[in-house]
């Protein structure tokens, strides 16, 4: 067949980052060529089953790079699309309001009752000690360092990231997302971006509403139920607790947003046929989500907590 | 119907290797080739470790009317969405007036999506709008038409498909099967883009629906130039609207040297077809399978 060497030009083959977005929009199984299982491994007798299980950890462990790899190639289109242009507002706003607005109360609710339990746990100890007005130092600092930001995130992940992950992958099922991008609006822009943006953006509003009302239910369990000193609580909350502390919260809760909202979109774009593959999608969203979030709290917490000691190397010898 | 021709074995797999034999050599439409609008080569595809496709060459000229038929999962929808870039070939490529759309960058892929319009087997609608929204969403999208222009272009494009304007407010959930499908086609049509992929239009409508779609399609075609690829197993669809048929073969049924595309040739031609295959299912026999059937009982 006779070729133009114009035509032949436009044959080239892919970019290898054009190629690699690809594996990461679709999923890798379609690419996967048949690898040899235990039993085409020439083993005697006694050492097949160490073989199948060797197997069968390196198809975990390759399983994992793989979708490692694949969320941070979603990560970086997500990112350069959200570069790009700004999503409209039609599809910005439904998402804020379902991200933070439907996420307020809950939020709020079970920050109050954090709060609660922290002072009920930790009273009786410090009542033994006579430190009971040392408590509002122990309570808020907690709640402000760390259960407000982890506690915000995972309500989060339960109450939006799951729902993001069935809603995605209902999409992804009946086709809406084909259908999406054969119309030329890029299933990444419209549908992940909005969200990215909702969880990042909103997350620390929430989260400042947990130590809020965190605070709040310590405080009344406190004060009005355990009648410690109001004017010695609050001393020596504002003696531990500085803003180095809030802005440590608040700076991991970016962090804990931008990983509930790619972990569930990336869930969701993947899903599995039928109402099970949704229904998986759903959960595990839930739970890479909440594992990313405390394992994110753990390095963040090593991280913060170096470079306050760097900044004022007196404050360890304080106490 | 036409009237069965007797079918002697040994007569048949001779005229097969005749068959097979013309496929290979340049048919009329490799003329065409040069003029292809949508060239797709030696395209392969494979889920996991099932093949679909198996080198598939397909040379589609601008304002043709493809229609593929074939029967129930040998790859027609996988072919299709591939052609628009939504499943990625194992092997091969597909060329869209003359660029190749794997190497294109994703902005240039959704650019060249806009001239597509791709009617989905199950509709494929976005089930949070509305029907307006939904066949609103491609002028929205790529268009500054005001509201007003919006409004009447999506009114006169669903009374096209024959649905009455008291269903632009409900939900695709509220809708039938049959009137989704339509809502579908009208969404697709909105652009009038280049090019209409449609995966099986008619599956599911009545007959009388049906030929109204049919005569959509030849009246988009009418109206401005118009390259179509026609999903059916209407073969009444087939006659009235394509220019071309061509005929896939599922692989599993299919030895490793011989073509998928079992026929590929105009209307008439397949009318004539010499191959028994696609004679049985142009008149939709069983014959054999019925005997794989009974195996299974
Ligand atoms: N996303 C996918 N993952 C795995 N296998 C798939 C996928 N899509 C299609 N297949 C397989 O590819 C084959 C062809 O499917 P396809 O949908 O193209 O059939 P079809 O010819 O359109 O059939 P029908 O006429 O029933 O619509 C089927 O056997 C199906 O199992
Ligand atoms: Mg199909």
């Amino acid at each position: 067949m006779a070729e133009s060497p114009a035509r032949r030009g436009a044959l080239r083959r892919p970019g290898l980052l054009n190629q690699l977005l690809w594996v990461s929009e679709r999923s890798m199984a379609s690419e996967v060529t048949p690898s040899p299982t235990g039993d085409e491994l020439i083993a005697p007798r006694a050492i097949r089953p160490i073989a199948e299980w060797l197997a069968d950890l390196g198809a975990v462990v390759i399983g994992w790079i793989t979708s490692l790899g694949n969320i941070s190639l979603f990560t970086l289109r997500t990112l350069s699309w959200m570069f790009a242009r700004l999503p409209r507002r039609d599809t910005l706003l439904p998402a804020f309001y379902q991200i933070g607005v439907l996420s307020l109360p809950v939020v709020a609710l079970t920050g109050t009752f954090i709060g609660m339990v922290l002072a009920v746990q930790s009273y009786s100890q410090f009542r033994m000690l006579h430190l009971e007005t040392r408590l509002g130092a122990v309570i808020n600092m907690s709640l402000v360092r760390e259960l407000g930001p982890v506690l915000a995130a995972t309500m989060l992940a339960g109450r939006v990231g799951s729902a993001m992950a069935a809603e995605l992958g209902t999409m992804r099922v009946t086709e809406q997302i084909d259908a999406l991008a054969s119309m030329g609006a890029n299933p990444i822009f419209y549908l992940v971006v909005p969200r990215f943006l909702g969880c990042l953006l909103l997350i620390p509003a929430l989260t400042i509403m947990a130590d809020f009302m965190g605070i709040v239910g310590g405080w009344f369990y406190c004060i009005v139920i355990l009648n410690i000193d109001a004017h010695h609580y609050w001393e020596h909350s504002q003696a531990f607790v500085g803003s180095f502390d809030l802005f440590s919260g608040v700076f991991k809760s970016f962090f804990f947003g931008a990983a509930i909202s790619l972990i569930s979109c990336h869930r969701g774009f993947h899903c599995d046929p039928g109402a099970e593959g949704v229904g998986r999608a759903a959960t595990g969203a839930f739970v890479y989500s909440f594992v990313t979030i405390l394992a994110i709290d753990l390095m963040l917490g090593i991280l913060l907590d170096s470079i306050y000691y760097t900044l004022w190397p007196e404050a360890g010898r304080l106490i | 119907m036409r009237s069965a021709r007797p079918i002697s074995l040994c007569h048949a797999s001779q005229e097969f290797t005749d068959m097979m034999s013309r496929n290979t050599a340049p048919t009329a439409h490799e003329h065409d080739a040069q003029q292809a609008l949508i060239e797709v080569r030696s395209l392969h595809v494979t889920f996991g470790r099932q093949r679909v496709l198996r080198d598939i060459n397909l040379h589609v000229p601008r304002g043709q009317t493809l229609a593929i038929i074939g029967e129930s999962g040998c790859g027609k929808t996988v072919l299709m969405k591939t052609i628009i870039a939504l499943v990625r070939p194992t092997r091969g490529t597909v060329l869209f007036d003359g660029s190749d759309m794997f190497a294109l960058r994703e902005r240039e892929l959704s650019q060249q999506r806009t001239r597509f319009g791709f009617v989905f087997q199950g509709a494929a609608l976005f089930d949070s709008m509305t029907v307006f929204q939904n066949v609103a969403f491609p002028l929205k999208e790529h268009t500054r038409k005001s509201l007003e222009e919006i409004t009447s272009m999506v009114h006169a494009r669903i009374r096209e498909v024959g649905l009455p304007l008291s269903v632009l407010e409900k939900k695709p959930a509220e809708l039938s099967g049959g009137m989704r499908k339509r809502v579908g086609l009208a969404r697709a049509l909105i652009l009038e883009p280049e090019v209409m992929l449609y995966d099986e239009p008619t599956t599911g409508l009545d007959p009388i629906m049906s030929d109204v779609i049919n005569e959509l399609i030849l009246r988009t075609r009418r109206r401005h130039p118009v390259t179509s690829i026609l999903v059916t197993h209407d073969m009444r669809t087939a006659h009235k609207v394509a220019d071309r048929i061509v005929m896939l073969y599922p692989l599993s049924r299919l030895s490793a040297d011989e073509s998928q595309i079992l026929f590929d040739g105009t209307v008439d031609e397949i009318d004539h077809a010499d191959d028994p295959r696609v004679t049985q299912f142009v008149r939709g026999e069983a014959r054999e399978r019925l005997m794989e059937i009974g195996e299974a009982v």
